[in-house]
């Protein structure tokens, strides 16, 4: 375990000054869950901001217990000696606000009634996030991350990040991600929150005084997500037609071995997580499109930019395919920013930003020694 | 400059024609030896294209900037006009698309750098003579395995930059790293050629 950072204990840090979102609501405090790994240098140029996607939270590596099976998300990115080097780097960690593992989110109290946020808690961007990310920056005393790096979702961050405070962010790194999602995309995000808008037991989003989850709903649309952070092939490989039993039950019970995977996934998911978190980030994704503010040129977007980038996307992402992240390449490109590009082959589609595909890890590991080496 | 002696051969006469603080885009920049030299010693600003990811670890490492494309479908990443230098070296005779790819070169650059083998090199002509597909030191591949499916002579090469519209400002036809400036199409194994889109004569009323 010696690439690994170890037993770590989330801290959760509380900012009393009210913040006002995009929507124009405003939250009079709130809390950010946050871990980190690894020391902050004495002139504070050595911290990493990791940037979750969708389900994600703060717990990026190593573990909370002795007991825990798994480790943090990124485990296999951040640590002593692996591409995001904790011996290098301080690397935060935050749950987003709205999340649901300890960030200020629906199931937290809300002051004004005593009661759960629920229905009553507002939609939040990406921008309102990389705002409370600032701020825990300030708290930490960070002028300027080396980095701030994430995929899918938290790509989509990291490139918030270097237009909103082009001066507080030397590298973005962008990875799985897109400058805006499809119509398929917020297709399928729709659907997936159809799931839960529609479970009988998700009163309107105020499910916590009744005591209970809307677990139907959940577990639908984290099943269909993951149908789309896979691939074909790779499901094909993993999975292919494999029955249970050997043999057709001609009935609608988990025959194939697939169907039996999806629902695992599906349950443990709703076990988990809040119903209006998953309407909330999916929300924040539909959202997201930075060139709107620019007369809808991206190029004009990240022309704000002063950071270096990287992006990377994965041959087999469909979700948010090679085709998205050369447009985010393009827009930099076109506003003379500096940018390199990998598009690594991969059969694990989407999730292919989590996974340990050697050429990924090798060009990860390269640009952050790069990072390294600038600090010294 | 000193430096310039351990760079590929070819890339070196590159490298010489280069100008100081230029713009420079790399196509098929492999491990980005190029590019670093030029960053190195003309303060060029550079972005390098090749379709291995390996090379794009190997370019990342040296802290260049890299882009993972393939080019037979053109440069579509970049713009008109955004580069004073666009180099293609020991590339095209393994492209499909050789036209569209000299015409790239002249849209999003100035100025075209292409390196390629001389078929017309009189081992290959010999070799042929002989009734065998030529194997040498710029060709090393056996007729099965090659990646290379376009091979022109240096006659060739000039021809379809006229028929492009095109025309060559500059060419080093070289042999084991050295210029050959006697029969250069039967005596050089290495062609470099250097090309821009002609001018047109004005025409008035």
């Amino acid at each position: 375990m010696s690439d690994s950072v170890g037993i770590v204990t989330p801290q959760k840090w509380v900012f009393e000054e009210p913040i006002t979102l995009s929507s124009g609501a405003v939250l009079p405090r709130y809390e950010l869950m946050v871990e980190t790994y690894g020391e902050l240098n004495a002139d504070k140029s050595n911290a990493i901001l990791i940037c979750h996607a969708l389900s994600g939270h703060h717990h990026v590596a190593g573990y909370h217990t002795a007991e825990d099976k798994a480790p943090g998300w990124w485990d296999s990115m951040i640590g002593p000696g692996k591409p995001i080097d904790t011996n290098r780097f301080f690397v935060i960690g935050v749950n987003n606000l709205g999340g649901c593992h300890g960030s200020t989110g629906p199931s937290s109290i809300n002051p004004a009634t005593g009661e759960p946020y629920g229905s009553a808690f507002p939609v939040v961007l990406v921008r309102d996030w990389v705002e409370t990310q600032a701020r825990l920056a300030d708290r930490l005393g960070i002028q300027q991350f080396a980095a701030v790096i994430g995929g899918s979702l938290g790509g989509m961050q990291a490139l918030r990040w270097s237009i909103t405070y082009p001066e507080r962010i030397r590298h973005a790194l962008v990875i799985a991600s897109a400058p805006k999602l499809t119509t398929q995309n917020i297709a399928f995000n729709d659907v997936a929150r159809q799931a839960i808008l529609t479970d009988p037991e998700f009163h309107g989003g105020d499910f916590y005084q009744h005591g209970v989850v809307p677990r139907r709903g959940l577990r639908l649309a984290r099943m269909l997500g993951h149908i789309t952070y896979l691939s074909d092939g790779g499901m094909g490989e993993k999975f292919g037609r494999l029955l249970r039993t050997g043999e057709y039950q001609y009935g609608f019970d988990v025959e194939f071995e697939i169907e039996s995977y999806l629902r695992y996934q599906g349950d443990k998911f709703a076990n988990v997580f809040d119903a209006n978190t998953y309407l909330l980030m999916t929300k924040a994704l539909d959202y997201f499109d930075p060139a709107r503010h620019y007369g809808g040129s991206l190029a004009e977007a990240m022309r704000q930019a002063k950071a270096k980038f990287l992006v990377v996307s994965f041959t087999t992402d469909w979700r948010f395919a090679p085709a998205r992240s050369r447009e985010i390449v393009k827009a930099l490109l076109d506003a003379d920013r500096t940018v390199s590009y990998a598009e690594i082959e991969s059969q694990h589609g989407h999730d292919a930003f989590l996974m340990q595909d050697a050429p990924y890890m090798n060009v990860m590991r390269a640009y952050l020694n790069n990072v390294a080496k600038e600090l010294v | 400059m000193a430096e310039l002696i351990n760079l590929r051969p070819d890339l070196k006469h590159i490298a010489q024609l280069i100008k100081p603080a230029s713009r420079v885009l790399d196509l098929g920049c492999a491990d980005g030896e190029l590019l670093a030299w030029l960053q190195a010693n003309k303060q060029v600003r550079g972005i390098g294209v090749d379709v291995d990811v390996n090379s794009i670890v190997h370019c990342v490492e040296k802290n260049l900037n890299v882009i993972q494309a393939d080019m037979e479908s053109g440069l579509q990443h970049f713009e008109d006009g955004s580069f004073d230098f666009v180099v293609l070296s020991l590339t095209i005779q393994s492209m499909h698309n050789v036209e569209l790819i000299l015409q790239e070169m002249l849209r999003v650059g100035r100025c075209g750098i292409v390196t390629f083998p001389n078929f017309g090199y009189w081992e290959n002509r010999w070799q042929i003579l002989k009734g065998q597909m030529p194997v040498s030191e710029t060709i090393p591949y056996e007729w099965y395995n090659t990646p290379n499916i376009h091979f022109c002579t240096v006659n060739d090469f000039s021809q379809l930059l006229a028929k492009l519209g095109m025309q060559v400002d500059g060419q080093v036809v070289l042999h084991q790293g050295e210029p050959v400036n006697f029969l250069p199409n039967l005596l050089g194994s290495l062609a470099l050629v250097q090309f821009s889109q002609t001018k047109r004569q004005q025409t008035l009323g």
